[in-house]
This record gives structure tokens, C-alpha cells and sequence, in this order.
């Protein structure tokens, strides 16, 4: 009795898994992968401590200059706003961008090319799991800084903060896609590359204080990348002199931004298939160059 | 017959300051490394200014902008050169897997671990140099060579930076016992000494609760005695520490300094041991 059951539960052990093909097989590679990103960091509470508390250290670093040079006070609700959007900023250097060479030098690059799914469903549940796991650290590092500086916020449109929040992440993650498919050439320069977009893209973006202080050439070239209009809308929607302060009207920012998103997310796409074939071509989908 | 004993720590150090080189330097060509070292500090500085200006009108005449700006440059070497010396550890553990080798090799690891720290201090000493020059060819930071204390200035800069570094050696110390936080006590440790040395802010702005942290950290002082060296009217603008002399300010940093390095020291020994005893040394975690 004991042996027929040891055997039929072997038995459904090994039981060919039922083939799942087209778009099922893409939304379970996209859960799939975005499965260690939102339950695998939550298992890792320690890590919250660090995703919150060093950008509250910049944040408070920030307030405190703009108390030091007596700034008015939504000043300071720009600065704790920018330091809770440098967490997806960061979250898509580190684990978007620099991801797929992460893999590479772990040897599970190989691995995601030979398993029958897309890279673009590893790509997209990277992203997403990434995107949430990120929300919960910002909303914290929101709270936290309105909690310790006593931030004032006047929240004109409900509806449109929402579809700027939604367009602005899926057109960062969409570039931080198209990122990976470029990083997958590189070897330790990425690391590098990433250390180095940080501080001057907070600078252009003006995570900590209105890009509308740039002269508009600059600004608009900054719009590339789309927390700089999205961290403008949000903030013309939230904070009293908001909009007085803003590059340009939060309408047009919207019309960008649902732009920036068409555009990264079918160029991701593009250089993803281009990168692939090329690393495959050059023998340096496996290498690792320390 | 060599006698390697007798240079051992000449020679891990002179070692390793190569290897730290090569390390920093060789991942790109010349000048994507010269860019590399030029727009990461430059865009720190930057965002600072473009605060400043929007606040007080661009009036960088005011003290508090030098302030601001030169604590922001000088602090520059807390990063590299602490932060260099504990990222030894994680860069030889984690990344080259090369630490054990290390241990097995005839050098003193503790040296060793000072010696990678050099490099960083060399890219950290350019990024500096060109965060002051740009600093006073375009913000008007007033810094007039001939009114620089030169034989202080050097004296600070000497003393700050062996401070430093054996804040490295504590840091890197802890991190030899660390397996899942390595990463971050580093970046933790030096994003809270800025914002508590007083670097871009005097000290009054903090809560009076969190003052004393400051005036418990040497660095606090160690960027005053800059600041006195390059532009002796930005102290007096000031109240923190304008009640020191520089001998004063001088006394108080070596005694700190003294005072980390003995536990830096200690805390290496101790460490060092434990991470021997719970086989730490080639733990790799990928983490």
C-alpha cells in the first residue's frame, strides 16, 4: 500500500509538466520572474533598512542645506519627493540596467537563453517585480519625510497624479529594458557606467529641485529620461507653488510621458533581439571578463 | 637571500597601492576615466550649487556658499579613502574571490587593506583638485593663493587622511565578519558622517539632540581646519567651532584620530580572528 503510494506521488513528481506555449507562457515567465523580486526582498527585511535608510540620509542632507540657506518650505517637500523617486531611479541602474550582466557573471544568462520563454517576459517581470518591490520603499521614504519635516502637500488632481506615476514608471522600467539589452555587451564597465549615472542624472532631473531653474534646452533634454517631467508633474500636483514652479503645463508632461513609454518599450524590444543575436555572434553571452 | 620579512609591510602596501590602481583604472581607456573622475564629483557639486543659487538669487558672495561648496569637495576623500579601504575586503571576498590568497600570502593583511585604499585616494585627490578649481574659476569660491594657510592646510589634509583611513580599516574590519550587509555599511556610514560633520551645513541646522554625534566625529573638525586653511573668514561666519583655535582644532582631531586608530586596530585583531574561526575569509554569497 505504503510502496503504491511512494509510487504514484513519484510518479506525478515526474509527470511531464502540461506545455504551456503563446501568451500564457509569457505572463508565466513574467511572474516567474518577477516572483524573486517582490517576495524574495520582502523575505529580506534587513534589506528595507538599507533601500530607506540611505536615501533618507540624502534626503535629510538635502533639507537641511535648504533650512541652512532658508528656503520656503515646499522646498523641502521637493527635496524628500526627489529622494523617494532616487529609489526607482536606483532600482533601475542596479537592477534593470545592470541586470542582465549581473546574470552573465552568475551564469544564468545561458540559463534564461536556453529556457523556452522570451527574454523580453524576463525582462518585463523584472521590471515589474522590481517596480512594485521599489513602490513600497518610496512611499516609506514619502512618509518618513513628511513625518520628520513636517511636508505640506496640496493635492490638486487625484486622477491625474495617478496617470503621471503609472506613465512615468512604465517608461522608465521601458528604458531601464532598453538599458539591459545595451549592458549585456559590457563587462566591468557596467558597474562603472551605473556608479556613474547617478549623481548627474540627479543633477539634469532635478530630483532635488524644479528642473524649471535650467535654462529649457537643458531641461528639455533631460525629458529623455522620464522621471525629470514625471518628478515635474507630480510635483506641480502636489505641493501649493507646484505649478508656478513647473517646466511645463502637466498635460503636455502627460503627452510626453504616454511618448517616452511607446518609445522605450518597442525600442527595449528592438535592442533586446539585436543585442542578443550580436552577444550570441561575438561569444559573449557566457564570458566573464573581471 | 631576500629577506621578505623585513619589508613585509613596506611591501604589501606598495603592492596593493598597485593593484588598487590597476584595479580603479584599467576597466576603460584614458579618457572615458579621466570623464569618469571628472562628472561624478562635479555633478555632486553641481546639484548643491544649483540649490544655493535658486534660493539666494546665485549670491555666492555669501560665506555660507564656500562653506557649503569646500566641505562638499573635502568630503570627496571620505568616500574614496574610507569607503576604499573597506571595499577592498568585499572587492578581494566577493568579486575577485582572491582574499584567501591573500591571507596565504606573505604580507600583513591589514596593510594590505590600507594600500588599496591609496588608489582611491589618488582618483579622490583629482576629483577634489578639480571640484576647487571649477569651484573658483566659475562659482567665485574666494580662494586666493596667497592668503592660503599652506603649512596647516597640509597638516589637516595629512592627518585627515590616516584618520580616514583607519575608519576604513574599522569599517573594513566589521565587514570581514559580515556576509549579507557588506555592501552597505560603507555607503551607510559615510551618507551619515555627512550629514552629520556639519560638511554642507553648519551644525546649528541639526536638531540639538543630534549635535553631539558631530562633535563627537573627527571629521567634523577635520573639515573646519580645511576650511580655516583655504578661507580663514568662512570660520568666523559660523558659531560651531568658532571658539577653537586651529591648535585647539588640531589637538582634537589627532586625539580622535588616535583614538579610532587604536580601535581600528583592535577591531582588525578581533575581527580578523573571528572571521579566521567561522570561516569567513572565502565566504562568497553572491548576496
Amino acid at each position: 500500500m505504503n510502496n503504491e503510494v511512494t509510487t504514484s506521488r513519484t510518479d506525478s513528481i515526474y509527470a511531464p509538466l502540461p506545455k504551456v506555449t503563446g501568451w500564457r507562457l509569457f505572463i508565466k515567465s513574467v511572474i516567474a520572474r518577477a516572483y524573486p523580486r517582490l517576495i524574495g526582498q520582502q523575505r529580506e527585511k534587513s534589506w528595507l533598512f538599507f533601500d530607506i535608510f540611505l536615501p533618507m540620509l540624502a534626503v535629510s542632507a538635502y533639507v537641511f542645506v535648504y533650512q541652512a540657506i532658508k528656503a520656503p518650505e515646499d522646498y523641502v517637500g521637493f527635496a524628500v519627493m526627489g529622494g523617494a523617486m532616487t529609489a526607482f531611479w536606483l532600482n533601475v541602474l542596479w537592477s534593470m540596467s545592470s541586470q542582465l550582466y549581473w546574470e552573465k557573471e552568475q551564469g544564468n544568462l545561458a540559463l534564461y537563453i536556453i529556457a523556452p520563454n522570451q527574454m523580453m517576459a524576463i525582462l518585463l517581470g523584472m521590471a515589474m517585480g522590481g517596480m512594485l518591490a521599489t513602490a513600497l520603499r518610496a512611499v516609506v521614504i514619502i512618509f518618513l519625510g513628511t513625518i520628520l519635516f513636517n511636508v505640506t502637500f496640496v493635492v490638486s488632481s487625484f486622477l491625474q497624479l495617478f496617470l503621471v506615476f503609472i506613465l512615468s514608471m512604465t517608461a522608465l522600467y521601458g528604458m531601464g529594458m532598453m538599458m539591459a539589452s545595451l549592458f549585456l555587451l559590457l563587462s566591468r564597465e557596467a558597474w562603472h557606467l551605473s556608479n556613474l549615472a547617478q549623481e548627474p542624472i540627479y543633477l539634469v532631473s532635478g530630483f532635488y529641485f524644479p528642473i524649471s531653474s535650467f535654462p529649457l534646452w537643458i531641461a528639455a533634454g533631460a525629458s529623455i529620461i522620464p522621471l525629470t517631467m514625471g518628478l515635474d508633474a507630480m510635483r506641480q500636483l502636489i505641493f501649493k507653488s507646484g505649478p508656478s514652479l513647473g517646466f511645463v503645463s502637466v498635460n503636455l508632461e502627460i503627452t510626453v510621458l504616454s511618448v517616452l513609454c511607446v518609445v522605450f518599450l518597442v525600442g527595449s524590444k528592438v535592442l533586446l533581439d539585436y543585442m542578443e543575436k550580436l552577444a550570441i555572434r561575438e561569444g559573449r553571452l557566457t564570458e566573464n571578463r573581471r | 637571500m631576500l629577506n621578505l620579512h623585513k619589508s613585509e609591510a613596506w611591501r604589501s602596501f606598495r603592492m596593493a597601492t598597485w593593484l588598487g590602481w590597476q584595479i580603479e583604472s584599467n576597466w576603460a581607456d584614458p579618457l572615458l576615466f579621466v570623464i569618469y573622475s571628472v562628472v561624478k564629483p562635479l555633478a555632486s557639486a553641481s546639484i548643491l550649487v544649483v540649490m544655493y543659487g535658486i534660493i539666494t538669487d546665485s549670491n555666492f558672495t555669501n560665506p555660507l556658499f564656500p562653506y557649503i561648496y569646500l566641505g562638499n569637495a573635502f568630503y570627496i576623500y571620505v568616500g574614496a579613502v574610507m569607503g576604499g579601504v573597506s571595499w577592498a575586503v568585499i572587492d578581494d571576498r566577493e568579486h575577485y574571490k582572491t582574499l584567501k590568497y591573500m591571507y596565504v600570502a606573505p604580507i600583513k593583511i591589514q596593510i594590505y587593506l590600507l594600500g588599496r585604499g591609496v588608489a582611491r585616494f589618488l582618483t579622490g585627490s583629482i576629483s577634489v583638485l578639480i571640484t576647487i578649481v571649477a569651484g573658483v574659476l566659475f562659482l567665485k569660491v574666494p580662494l586666493q593663493l596667497s592668503q592660503i594657510n599652506f603649512p596647516l592646510f597640509f597638516l589637516s589634509l595629512f592627518i585627515g587622511i590616516i584618520m580616514l583611513a583607519m575608519m576604513g580599516l574599522l569599517l573594513g574590519s566589521i565587514t570581514l565578519l559580515l556576509v549579507h550587509h557588506s555592501f552597505g555599511v560603507a555607503e551607510g556610514v559615510a551618507g551619515a558622517l555627512y550629514l552629520f560633520s556639519g560638511a554642507i551645513f553648519p551644525l546649528e541646522v541639526l536638531p540639538a539632540w543630534l549635535r553631539p554625534v558631530g562633535f563627537a566625529m573627527p571629521i567634523t573638525y577635520w573639515l573646519e581646519l580645511l576650511r580655516r586653511s583655504l578661507i580663514g573668514n568662512v570660520a568666523q561666519a559660523f558659531p560651531t567651532l568658532v571658539g577653537f583655535t586651529n591648535l585647539e582644532l588640531i589637538g582634537i582631531l589627532v586625539a580622535l584620530s588616535i583614538l579610532f586608530g587604536i580601535a581600528a586596530i583592535f577591531a582588525f585583531r578581533w575581527c580578523d580572528y573571528r572571521a579566521r574561526e567561522r570561516g569567513l575569509i572565502d565566504r562568497v554569497t553572491n548576496y
